[in-house]
């Protein structure tokens, strides 16, 4: 098969929409401040006005309860860094937060201030998953019946493993015991339709680069009525929730990528659910000794994660690499620390599928052809692979 | 693509033609055998070499583990051939990192198994050769009483990232219960983070 150029690492970042960069080369000669009263600030206030709408329409929110950032990453650690918050300047909080309750499988943005809270006197948990990466529900209803957990913080969807968590069913529990929750839904967004209002979450966050938006730019819903202090402080931009002046820009691009995804959401994931159907099946077939991470169904359409015995990732993804094909690992080694993937290690799998596994998440320029590509490629690398090492069973 | 490869050009012609892997079925035959590392750690590798004249003669290896470990282990094993035992007893890691140019501090710990297995198949040469006068293990010492922690270890963490001596208790936990292997740790550090890191 011909070499060709094959992306399929969407759930790091993805190309820009053709209609999200029209948008932003129009959009480039309003320079305005939208802070400013004249008719240059006036304008480009009516653009930020406007994307507002569109983002909040799209989670279901109302404008005001949508708060631009400059990432996903900044959306999540002002949720976690507000309950540490002892000030009474900038924060509305008491000081009073005692407990949190996180998971294991959260992105490192999380995971790690959660860590940072530890160190200020917050009490935090962190949930275990089952196989499929899955919350133990017992150990969470557990923990919350002991009382004093004032935040929830779980993700909506892996973005390593693409497993989906009942995001209602765990708000709601949390609520019955009177703590606030936050779900970090940056991939999520964009790929499964939601509803803040149905699923009753106080903190929701989103990204523009993972939904064909630009990079740099994030927001945060905050339902109205709950109390907040900013993780940027000193500025009157968005209502005094975060200051600094508007990444106008970014929030119109952003604005465009969610009107986009709201038109092609629902055919587009199909689309990606047959594709990694195929190539799930190619790979079964072709592959001997492998196995696919992750939960089968509550996962996401294009996200799959599947380690190879015997091989490790990092060799892999270079391999792939010399061929054209562009995909992520959960080995340590392409990560420059020692431990491979915290989430795999979380669902319990061993040392040598953790450093095994290739995540490959397509996206809306994944063609029918890219995923023959794979299933031509991956085959000979794996096997390449596989002869090289030591703990590859023989003569199989 | 081909630009800002994350390791050297010399690194990246081994680790797409990697030499002297041992081929399933392949008929080598093995004077001696070492194996070094675990897939815990995500790294493992076996070298089998042939002796003539108390020189390597021919050699072949299997490795698990990442782009650098192969390629160290391929270099390794062009470098060796036809060198005298006692000469390739006392290869390092750097000597083998001057072979493939340099590669990033992160991954110097790929490449250090690469010498281990060989000083392994060598002692086992001698071993099945009667010449275990000859065989060289390497001592090993223990510097923090309390908590059992040897110089190898120190040495390990210190490839793995360990450049001050918080992150050396951080890693290892020595001298946190009397503190009396503080100064010996911290010479140790020194030393192997000079050995390592400083070429």
């Amino acid at each position: 098969m011909k070499k060709r150029s094959v992306y399929l690492d969407y759930n790091a970042t993805t190309p820009l929409h053709p209609e999200v960069k029209k948008a932003l080369i129009e959009a480039m000669e309003n320079f305005g401040n939208p802070s400013s009263m004249h008719e240059f600030g006036r304008k480009a206030k009516v653009l930020l006005d406007s994307a507002r709408e569109k983002v909040s329409a799209f989670i279901g929110a109302s404008s005001d309860e949508v708060v631009f950032v400059g990432s996903g990453s900044e959306a999540n650690n002002t949720v976690l860094s507000m309950m540490a918050c002892p000030s009474k300047h900038c924060c509305s909080f008491d000081g009073g937060t005692k407990k949190i309750v996180t998971t294991k499988i959260e992105h490192p943005c999380v995971f790690e201030t959660a860590k940072c809270l530890v160190d200020r006197g917050i009490d935090v948990e962190f949930l275990n998953v089952d196989s499929s990466g899955k919350i133990d529900i017992d150990q969470y209803e557990k923990i919350l019946s002991e009382g004093g957990v004032s935040l929830v913080s779980i993700m909506m969807a892996n973005n390593e493993i693409g497993t989906v968590q009942d995001i209602k069913k765990l708000c709601h529990l949390a609520h019955k015991h009177a703590a606030l929750f936050h779900t970090d839904a940056v991939q999520a967004v964009g790929k499964i339709p939601i509803d803040v209002k149905d699923l009753n979450v106080d903190f929701l966050t989103l990204s523009g680069h993972k939904i064909y938006g630009p990079k740099g730019i994030g927001a945060l819903y905050v339902k109205k009525g709950i109390r907040f202090c900013p993780f940027i402080r000193g500025g009157h931009q968005e209502k005094g929730r975060r200051a600094g002046t508007e990444n106008v820009l970014g929030i119109i691009g952003l604005g465009k990528a969610v009107e986009m995804r709201e038109k092609e959401m629902e055919s587009e994931e199909k689309r990606l659910l047959e594709l990694k159907a195929i190539l799930r099946k190619g790979f079964q077939e072709k592959i001997p000794n492998i196995h696919f991470n992750g939960h089968e169904k509550d996962c996401l359409a294009g996200t799959l994660n599947v380690s190879f015995s015997g091989a490790e990732g990092e060799a892999i993804l270079l391999y792939l690499d010399m061929e054209g094909i562009s995909v992520s690992t959960g080995s340590a080694c392409s990560s420059g620390s020692l431990d491979p993937s915290h989430v795999l290690l979380a669902t319990g799998v061993g040392p040598e599928q953790a450093h095994g596994s290739i995540r490959i998440s397509l996206g809306r320029e994944t063609k029918r052809e890219d995923i023959d590509y794979l299933i031509d490629v991956f085959p000979r690398v794996i096997a390449k692979i596989r002869e090289m090492s030591t703990v590859y069973p023989r003569n199989k | 693509m081909e630009s800002n490869w994350v390791y050297t050009e010399e690194v990246k012609q081994h680790f797409m033609h990697p030499k002297n892997v041992l081929k399933d079925g392949e008929n080598f035959k093995v004077d001696g055998e070492g194996m070094v590392g675990n897939i815990k750690c995500g790294d493992q590798m076996m070298m089998a070499i042939q002796v003539e004249n108390d020189a390597i003669k021919d050699c072949r290896w299997k490795t698990y583990g990442c782009a650098s470990a192969i390629a160290s282990t391929s270099a390794l094993s062009e470098m060796i051939k036809g060198m005298k035992l006692k000469d390739a007893f006392l290869l390092t890691p750097k000597d083998i990192m001057k072979k493939l140019g340099s590669l990033p501090e992160h991954k110097i710990h790929c490449s250090v198994l690469g010498d281990k297995a060989l000083r392994a198949a060598i002692n086992d040469y001698y071993e099945k050769n009667d010449m275990t006068d000859k065989v060289r293990k390497e001592e090993v010492k223990v510097i923090c009483q309390c908590m059992n922690i040897t110089d190898h270890e120190i040495e390990d963490a210190v490839l793995e990232g360990a450049r001050t001596y918080y992150e050396l208790q951080e890693r290892t936990k020595l001298g946190t219960v009397c503190g009396q292997c503080e100064e010996p740790a911290k010479k140790l550090l020194e030393q192997y983070t000079k050995k390592h890191f400083k070429l």
